[in-house]
């Protein structure tokens, strides 16, 4: 397995070669060569604006199974708060939770459970003083790639909690064990997810080495199911313990608020993520001690395996988080320590970076600048790079040629059909 | 030292919502050179400082940057008011920013000592109605 595992996957026969991707990229990471798009592995983040914007549908992302699901002896759901948001004139999250365990999960534990667990955590950590301000939130994975490939500086910001997924998986699983008698490895813990960064986070975390999820199926995928065993229920378990802190994780600004506290900042979108933390990193933004920061616009509701408008699916969880109690979930003895980060985020320096010697590199950097002033600077992306400085930066790293670029190329043939002509 | 590398930008003092936009570009290029995290960011700041001072204070100028393996140096250039007491200017919360740049947030009082402090060496020189240049060092550990 390579170093780097993703969840976004092309699908190279429905690739045209467009640009489309390319130009959307917020790190870079999508090169076109050969008239098919290709990711750079230790550049993508797994945010899932490709996915958005592909017209040809030729990126996907990874989603578990129900064959791989069927293959445990027990089987657990843990769904995303933004699951919620998916369904028309839903007051009660039982139905959704028994449905889920109508298609065939034995058991389902909510997500917001967790997540108001670590909002518990956080408050608690802030009060406790033990926390570098401000702090960023760790639950959008997205997010936190970029950051430890962008932001050297911010790594130490970054708060060490597991995200409410993992939480939650941890501690549905214990209760499964203890609830069956069955051996951990029998027990599949599946996240009903809507994005593809959480489920490379199922697959390589940042903040463990293992995984307690076991794999993640798409809110889009499972949605047919879900709404036909919704439709046909006789009755309605009693299941749900979250309370509307929890259930508010889904939208963006809801985990910022858990905090009660009113220093904070909470910022949608990739490109809105990457101003505020360009920002941070120079010491603009003060007086603020926490920063949600969720890379798809609207939080997760916006993820790009939903099936509903993220705004509609935000007013749908503002009206079904009233008359809610706060929260339902408190922690518990030692608790804390189970939800700590077990790895330290450290920077990957090497993601950026022209080389490692930094003589080389400014030679390196000399030869770009000569490289693209003579490059056409219409950044059309023709060449397969997202920008003429992209483009110059991967000549110079030997991996592109300056006839890649089609005006120098029309250039070049003009002067030479000039000199044949002369010739003649 | 040949293998320097030299960037200059104008800095407009006309467009307020642009200051900030050379000490990025300048920042993106230290870190894809490798520059420890530390110079970075003490560069990206004290620019930053001297070039919002350079929009509000001076009508804008240049900046000429140059950076070598051990060290960037920086030159901020104006043709503004010139300062008319350094040391004043040096204390912190000291300000002679009109009140539409404090409604922003900037006007603190900050500028000159922040960039004291994230340097390793600053020079002034003012002339009262010629203008000012700054010059810094940060030097890379």
């Amino acid at each position: 397995m390579s170093k780097y595992f993703h969840s976004v996957e092309l699908e190279a026969d429905l690739c045209c070669g467009c640009t489309n991707c390319l130009k959307r990229c917020p790190t870079e990471a999508i090169r076109v060569h050969g008239g098919k798009a290709k990711i750079l592995s230790e550049r993508c983040i797994d945010c899932g604006e490709c996915i958005r914007i592909c017209p040809h549908h030729a990126k996907k992302a990874h989603s578990t199974t129900f064959e791989e699901i069927n293959k445990y002896k027990y089987k657990v759901a843990i769904p995303a708060p933004a699951l919620f948001g998916q369904f028309n004139h839903l007051d009660n999250l039982d139905i959704v939770l028994t449905g889920l365990k109508r298609i065939g999960f034995d058991k389902v534990f909510e997500v917001s459970r967790g997540a108001e667990l670590v909002s518990e955590a956080t408050r608690k950590l802030i009060k406790e003083n033990k926390l570098k301000k401000p702090i960023i939130s760790s639950a959008c994975p997205a997010v936190v790639r970029l950051i430890k490939i962008r932001f050297p500086e911010l790594c130490n910001n970054v708060m060490p909690l597991k995200a409410p997924m993992e939480v939650s998986a941890k501690i549905a699983r214990r209760e499964a064990m203890e609830e069956t008698g069955l051996a951990d490895e029998d027990i599949g813990v599946f996240f009903i997810t809507p994005c593809p960064a959480k489920v490379t986070e199922v697959h390589s975390p940042n903040y463990a080495e293992k995984s307690a999820v076991n794999g993640a199926i798409a809110i889009s995928k499972i949605y047919p199911e879900l709404t036909r065993a919704m439709d046909h229920l006789t009755d309605v378990e009693y299941i749900a313990q979250s309370g509307l802190m929890g259930i508010g994780w889904a939208t963006s600004g809801g985990e910022a608020a858990a905090m009660l506290g009113d220093k904070y900042l909470a910022a949608d979108g990739i490109e809105n993520v990457i101003r505020v933390l360009e920002e941070l990193e120079d010491d603009h933004i003060r007086d603020v001690e926490f920063i949600e920061l969720n890379a798809c616009s609207g939080g997760c509701v916006g993820g790009v395996l939903t099936v509903e408008n993220p705004y509609v699916a935000q007013a749908r969880i503002h009206e079904l988080r009233k008359y809610m109690p706060v929260s339902v979930n408190h922690l518990q003895d030692k608790q804390l320590d189970m939800m700590m980060w077990e790895n330290e985020l450290e920077y990957d320096a090497d993601i950026f970076r022209l080389d490692e010697d930094i003589v080389k590199a400014m030679s390196m950097m000399s030869e770009m600048e000569e490289i693209l002033a003579g490059l056409p600077g219409l950044d059309c992306g023709s060449c397969g790079a997202p920008t003429c400085r992209a483009m110059a930066e991967d000549m110079v790293r030997g991996k592109a040629r300056e006839s890649d670029c089609i005006h120098r190329l029309k250039a070049k043939i003009q002067s030479v059909y000039d000199q044949l002509k002369n010739t003649i | 030292m040949s293998n320097a590398i030299h960037l200059h930008y104008e800095v407009s003092g006309e467009d307020f919502t642009r200051a900030g936009e050379a000490s990025g570009a300048v920042k993106k290029r230290l870190k894809s050179l490798g520059f420890n995290s530390d110079a970075i960011r003490r560069v990206a700041i004290a620019m930053y400082e001297a070039e919002i001072n350079m929009v509000i204070h001076a009508d804008g100028g240049y900046c000429d940057v140059d950076i070598y393996p051990d060290r960037i140096e920086i030159l901020l250039a104006d043709r503004g008011p010139g300062i008319a007491d350094v040391d004043k200017a040096m204390q912190e919360g000291f300000s002679t920013a009109p009140d539409n740049v404090r409604n922003l947030g900037f006007g603190a009082g900050m500028g000159l000592p922040n960039i004291k402090k994230y340097t390793d060496e600053m020079k002034i020189e003012t002339t009262l109605g010629v203008g000012t240049n700054l010059y810094l060092t940060v030097k890379v550990n």
